[in-house]
């Protein structure tokens, strides 16, 4: 019987050393990027299914190894559900591994989504956010990536294309590390990020190695050599402990994740705070949160305010799994009312509100300080989300602050036809 | 112990297993043992025995939902000597093509060592022949992976309480096609045609064939085959369940015997598309045997107890056509207009 060697990590995380900054700036869109970012972190298997607005991702990724820029095996699947189960066993024998999906795309692989998280396979995807079907729209909304936030995912929004390439190589790091073994999406909000083209810096092979160990899954390996036996009938008399392993390294990926933005702002010279980036909060007296390319109207209508002397700021949310509970707390804890602009929606759910604004309302409830939370729905199916319209929501929050207008819990759907 | 052959630039090599000829030259080695909870007389069980035997060690195995997952692998009592992971119940072409692909790559870029591995992916027929078809068409299609696909078909969802599945026959009793008073036969389509379907729509699949555990030589040399031929091969495997089927388990190999002698099974192998009836299907062919009655198979399973003899009569003309008839006998209906 021969004998496999599992490589071991190249250089293990303590020992990784700096290379020098060598990186290449290239006018690119956010799928182009993730792109770039999966070459450089040499993923082994990569699956596609082609749906809007994803899918651009595949092309760059095709057209590398057809110009012979990337190694690694790139299958087309033959539906979504097969796409994840071919890169969950591809990462279970110890590849890494890339895949990604949009709207009802996502939700068609729901079923090896689910087991790739059970099964503690440290894939990254990405999500081009897409209004669920029916009825049709190619635009973003975000309850395609939220479906599967209580499953154990890790889920990121990004908002330009340089911080959906950073994000992937991070992504890998964190989900790969030992301590957390668990696949991790990259939501990029579709057309407005996947689509849209602007300077990113494309790092040196060289830095990206220096950054991120190679997948080793120890001896959890499917292999000849470790003849071991994955995802038996558990049933009731252990299940309960195997998801609390997983909730326990769902928690253990907070500190894994802050380790990894340390290291990666040392070493790229960006890359900022991990879970939320914070905008003109400093003397904030109210605050509106949101996730992704929202960002950009709200970052406009913020600066407005502040020079007619409107002391607004801006949170947005990076990180939704892990949830960022400490930051927002202490991110918020000045401000008297917070406004929370989901692109997404919760039928029936607390207060009719949005996804991420539920999220928050239960993170700061045991806060020492909590501000007076107003829920907006906005930019569904891709709809714009305009600087007018951000500062329109700010009075509203303004209102709320004071006690004024109409019960500040209520959820608002902003320009929405009657 | 088998060899592999010599090794270069991207690795595609498949394990040689040459065929055992005979009983005695068999491998005493066991790579499925104790620790499974399948039924007494379970022919799906032995067909795992057998396949795992066939393929030895440097093998890894999927298994989809259904009875070979459930019963087999209670957490800490697995029989799988073999490495040994799930897959969900539409996924074994879509994992054996991830394992498949996954060593590739590894191999491919010196990430692990370079030698052959068998990758298998079992399923039952509601995971192969009903949910995961599409997953196993497209995974016949990448010649470039290693795989076999086996089906084993105890003709229900056997692990759900028997519920009928596309691969059910004719008028069959199943816990959704009870013989009721208004309808003696709730289940009226006729058995999916799984294994030509197959390998007539991915003519690049070198190796199809069809097995029943009951001849476990010939079936052993069939996984053989299927592993050492290279890229993605299939294999349907009958296999009678006397829970579902309703027997006694002591005639499990004989229902199995009765299946190939009376036409309703026929056993034959397709390796670069040319097609060879073995066994006693082949004496069928050739004229030098003569089919049973399909009564001897029918009534001695409780499933088709509410068969009455015009139902009998029925199978028996559909048996007769496929024998007589088809272009193919026993495998393709279709000819010329």
């Amino acid at each position: 019987m021969s004998t496999v060697e599992i490589a071991a990590p190249a250089k293990p995380f303590g020992e990784l050393v700096f290379a020098p900054r060598a990186e290449t700036e290239e006018l690119i869109s956010g799928s182009e990027a993730i792109a770039h970012a999966v070459r450089l972190a040499d993923v082994d298997v990569i699956t596609a299914y082609p749906i809007r607005p994803y899918d651009t991702v595949m092309q760059y990724v095709s057209k590398m190894i057809a110009d012979g820029d990337f190694d690694c095996d790139f299958i087309v699947a033959e539906s979504e559900h097969s796409q994840f189960e071919i890169v969950k066993h591809a990462s279970a024998v110890g590849a890494r591994v890339f895949a990604g999906s949009s709207g009802v795309g996502w939700l068609y692989a729901f079923e090896a989504l689910a087991v790739t998280a059970g099964l503690r396979l440290p894939m990254v995807a990405m999500v081009g956010n897409r209004a669920l079907d029916d009825p049709g729209a190619f635009g973003v909304e975000h309850n395609d990536a939220l479906a599967v936030r209580d499953l154990g995912w890790m889920l990121c929004w990004v908002s330009t294309a340089q911080e959906a390439l950073d994000t992937a190589l991070i992504a890998y790091r964190v989900a790969e590390d030992p301590r957390v073994f668990l696949p991790c999406a990259i939501s990029c909000d579709g057309a407005f990020l996947t689509h849209s083209q602007s300077i990113v810096k494309v790092p040196s092979q060289a830095m990206v190695d220096s950054f991120l160990p190679r997948y080793d899954r120890g001896d959890k390996v499917l292999h000849p050599d470790n003849p071991v036996t994955i995802a038996p009938q558990v049933n009731e008399d252990w299940l309960m402990e195997m998801r609390r392993q997983s909730d326990q390294a769902a928690r253990r990926a907070r500190g894994v994740l802050i380790d990894a933005y340390r290291d990666f702002n040392a070493k790229f010279g960006r890359g900022g705070e991990p879970f939320i980036e914070r905008y003109m909060m400093d003397d904030a007296e109210v605050a509106l949160v949101g996730m992704g390319t929202l960002s950009m109207p709200v970052k406009v209508a913020v600066r407005k305010m502040r020079a007619q002397g409107k002391k607004v700021g801006f949170v947005r949310v990076r990180w939704f799994r892990p949830f960022p509970t400490q930051e927002l707390q202490e991110a918020l804890a000045g401000v008297h009312a917070v406004g929370v602009i989901d692109r997404d929606f919760s039928f029936g759910s607390a207060f009719h509100s949005g996804v991420l604004a539920n999220e928050l309302r239960s993170a700061l409830y045991p806060a020492k300080h909590r501000p007076r939370i107003v829920s907006f729905i906005a930019g569904l199916g891709g709809r714009e989300v305009s600087a007018a319209n951000v500062m329109d929501m700010t009075k509203t929050v303004f209102g709320a602050a004071e006690g004024a207008g109409p019960d500040a819990q209520d959820t608002y759907w902003i320009g929405a036809r009657e | 112990m088998q060899e592999a052959k010599e090794i270069a630039g991207d690795f595609t090599s498949p394990q040689v297993l040459d065929p055992w000829t005979g009983i005695r030259k068999v491998a005493r080695e066991e790579y499925y043992t104790s620790g499974h909870r399948t039924c007494q007389g379970c022919e799906s069980a032995q067909m795992m025995r057998l396949l795992a035997k066939a393929a030895g060690p440097r093998t890894i195995v999927l298994t989809a939902t259904g009875c070979m997952y459930v019963a087999n692998t209670t957490y800490y009592s697995t029989p799988w000597v073999l490495p040994w992971m799930h897959t969900q119940l539409g996924s074994a072409g879509s994992g054996a093509t991830g394992t498949a692909a996954g060593l590739r790559a590894l191999m491919r870029k010196g990430k692990i060592a370079k030698e052959p591995i068998n990758v298998i992916a079992v399923c039952g027929d509601g995971g192969g022949a009903d949910m995961g078809l599409s997953a196993i068409s497209a995974a016949l299609q990448h010649t470039k992976y290693n795989m076999l696909i086996l089906m084993y078909d105890n003709e229900s969802y056997a692990n759900t309480d028997i519920q009928t599945s596309g691969s059910s026959p004719y008028g069959v009793n199943t816990s959704f096609s009870p013989p009721g008073k208004l309808h003696r036969i709730m289940h009226d389509q006729w058995k999916k045609n799984t294994a030509p379907m197959l390998a007539v729509g991915q003519p690049d699949c070198r190796y199809v064939a069809t097995v029943v555990s009951t001849n476990a030589v010939d079936t052993l040399n069939k996984v053989r085959r299927a592993l050492s031929i290279g890229g993605p091969t299939f294999i349907h495997s009958l296999n009678p369940c006397p829970k579902g089927w309703d027997f006694d388990p002591k005639y499990s190999h004989e229902i199995g015997e009765l299946a190939v002698e009376t036409g309703i099974w026929p056993l034959y192998e397709i390796e670069d598309g040319k097609l060879k009836m073995y066994g006693k299907s082949q004496h069928i062919a050739s004229g030098a045997i003569k089919r049973k009655p399909v009564s001897e198979y029918l009534l001695r399973q409780g499933r088709f107890a509410h068969f009455t003899e015009q139902d009998i009569a029925r199978v028996q003309a559909r048996t007769d056509d496929m024998w007589e008839k088809w272009s193919l006998p026993g495998v393709i209906a279709f000819s010329r207009a």
